[in-house]
């Protein structure tokens, strides 16, 4: 055997467990779901009946189903753009000269360390009508609501919790693309006049435009999976009011046991998240600006 | 004096940043330092009015119930060890295949790294439905192997193949040309030559898997039936009376429990935490 055809043997050895591991762990299971959704079964005998694709015809007629999307919309955008604005907004203010900034970053940081359950249970109880964050609000006057018994305050606690929780991550990226931006280009921009807003809109954002497409990816992929947040916090509720629709993909097949529909609403949530990554991956030939 | 004035000036404007940055931190830090404060309250006292912020009288009551009311240490046990073995496993599975898609050249490489990344965008929701009657029809319902197996392979470990690929890509290629014409096969040059050098790749790898197995939260809840198997973020939610009241006190020190120990380990390694991730080549 030639050493070039020992090296590509190598090759596929290395990467073997890996793309076995998401054959099987994932595309396998890909293909199933298509066939669930297109199937009726009775959960009772094990039997499966080929519906005709009834299943896409009741995702149509589904009631609950436009509402499911529009706060999976409200959710997932309310996180990302709350997460990259507080991420960028951390890290421009971590990223100067001042003692003690570990310290900030540190504290800013360390909610990504503290486990999803645990940290949801703590803002549930601080939610409370009777919780801290009313009764941090009393001190300044503020008379605050019953945030999660209503929709709109409900879903904010949610977006919030989220965004609190794993920002230090986006922050911890934007920092470290902040600090790749050469900084002569910052001087030869302040010596032509320009301020520091202007030199921000100018110079930075389109230099670390490559990290705030990924977190953007990152970000909204993940938010279109939160389930322990909600199933916690909320569990959907008030109403469906925070019924997102990865919770109703779970509501769906393990608790109301339909497994053909849940399949198909298993899908909707894939390629919701195949489009938007694409989306993504288009806008990034259009303004992320490239080193080379 | 003009001296005197710019420091005065500067001290200011410091003091001025620290306190932006100290409100900033309320709400990140506030909620893990009154969840500790609160675990040694007594449940009356956590719905006290006025709240305080600190136990009037410090218990560790709750401590003891966590303990009597749910196998606690069996469950913290699961959790650790289904996190330990998943983190390794990643660690081995990752940097040989992040190492092959970077360095070796073969046939059909770029089409096979694609359908990897398919692994990443995939939710674990769309398919745990086929998944659960995968597990189902090998016996393995009620066992931590879908815990384990699902995430040392899928979407965690293709986050970290691609962290892996990066990092290689991005580390001179002179180091292993040299390695490779002393005789080295590729096995001896990806474990003595690169996987040294992948030490800040790796613990990224590392922190982001242990966390994704330590919050696992789904799967659990899907699999897992017997108490003395649930790993720690199903156990927490399970502490509720016989009416299905939280009993608060009791939930907060076992949250206490788990969040502490990380954090320390996590204020311990701050630095390769955050420059593990920073350089983790998700950078973009």
């Amino acid at each position: 055997m030639s050493s070039r055809r020992r090296d590509a043997l190598a090759g596929y050895l290395f990467i073997a467990p890996q793309v076995v591991g998401v054959v099987v762990f994932v595309l396998v299971p890909v293909g199933l779901a298509i066939y669930y959704s297109l199937n009726d079964w009775n959960i009772f005998t094990g039997e499966m009946t080929f519906n005709g694709g009834a299943h896409y015809s009741e995702l149509a007629a589904d009631p609950q189903l436009p509402r499911v999307l529009g706060s999976t919309a409200v959710f997932a955008g309310g996180v990302v753009v709350l997460n990259l604005t507080l991420g960028l907004l951390l890290a421009v203010l971590l990223n100067r000269r001042l003692p003690g900034v570990t310290v900030f970053r540190t504290i800013f940081f360390s909610p990504v360390v503290v486990s999803v359950v645990a940290w949801t249970l703590v803002w549930g109880f601080l939610l409370q009508d009777n919780g801290g964050v009313n009764g941090l609000l009393e001190v300044v006057g503020i008379d605050g609501p019953n945030w999660l018994v209503q929709g709109p305050t409900a879903m904010g606690g949610v977006v919030f919790t989220q965004v609190i929780r794993s920002v230090g991550i986006n922050m911890v990226l934007f920092l470290a693309a902040l600090q790749g931006v050469p900084g002569q280009l910052y001087e030869a921009a302040r010596i032509d006049g320009a301020s520091s807003w202007t030199i921000f809109v100018r110079i930075t954002l389109p230099l670390i435009s490559p990290t705030l497409l990924l977190t953007g990816i990152i970000t909204i992929v993940g938010a279109l999976q939160a389930f322990a947040q909600i199933a916690v916090l909320t569990q959907g509720g008030p109403g469906i009011s925070t019924t997102v629709l990865v919770y109703y993909v779970f509501q769906t097949a393990f608790e109301f046991n339909d497994i053909g529909y849940g399949s198909a609403l298993a899908l909707v949530l894939l390629s919701f998240v195949l489009i938007l990554t694409m989306v993504q991956w288009q806008l990034r030939r259009k303004w992320v600006f490239h080193e080379s | 004096m003009r001296a005197d004035t710019a420091t005065v000036a500067r001290r200011g404007r410091t003091v001025g940043w620290w306190l932006v940055l100290a409100v900033l931190c309320v709400p990140f830090a506030v909620p893990t330092i009154w969840m500790i404060a609160s675990s040694f309250k007594p449940l009356s006292e956590i719905f006290a009015s006025p709240p305080t912020f600190f136990a009037a009288n410090p218990t560790w009551a709750a401590y003891s119930e966590v303990f009597t009311f749910q196998p606690f240490a069996r469950q913290y046990f699961n959790s650790v060890y289904i996190a330990i073995v998943v983190t390794l496993l990643v660690m081995l599975v990752s940097s040989l295949a992040g190492y092959a898609f970077a360095r070796i050249s073969f046939p059909g490489r770029n089409l096979l790294f694609l359908v990897v990344l398919v692994g990443l965008l995939v939710p674990s929701e769309t398919t745990i439905v086929p998944l659960f009657q995968m597990f189902k029809s090998v016996g393995m319902i009620n066992t931590h192997w879908p815990l384990i197996l699902v995430t040392a392979f899928a979407a965690p470990c293709v986050l970290a193949t691609f962290i892996m690929r990066q990092f290689f890509i991005s580390l001179p290629i002179e180091l292993e040309e040299a390695a490779r014409l002393d005789g080295l096969g590729r096995v001896a040059t990806w474990w003595r030559i690169c996987l040294p050098l992948a030490k800040p790749a790796l613990s990224a790898v590392a922190i982001l898997t242990f966390m994704s197995s330590w919050n696992l939260y789904l799967e659990p809840t899907v699999y897992l039936t017997t108490p003395e198997l649930f790993t720690l973020p199903q156990a927490l939610t399970r502490f509720t009376d016989a009416y299905g009241g939280n009993m608060w006190n009791v939930q907060l020190a076992a949250a206490t429990l788990t969040v502490v120990p990380v954090l320390i380990v996590f204020l311990l390694a701050q630095r390769h935490f955050v420059e593990g991730l920073a350089h983790s080549g998700l950078k973009g």
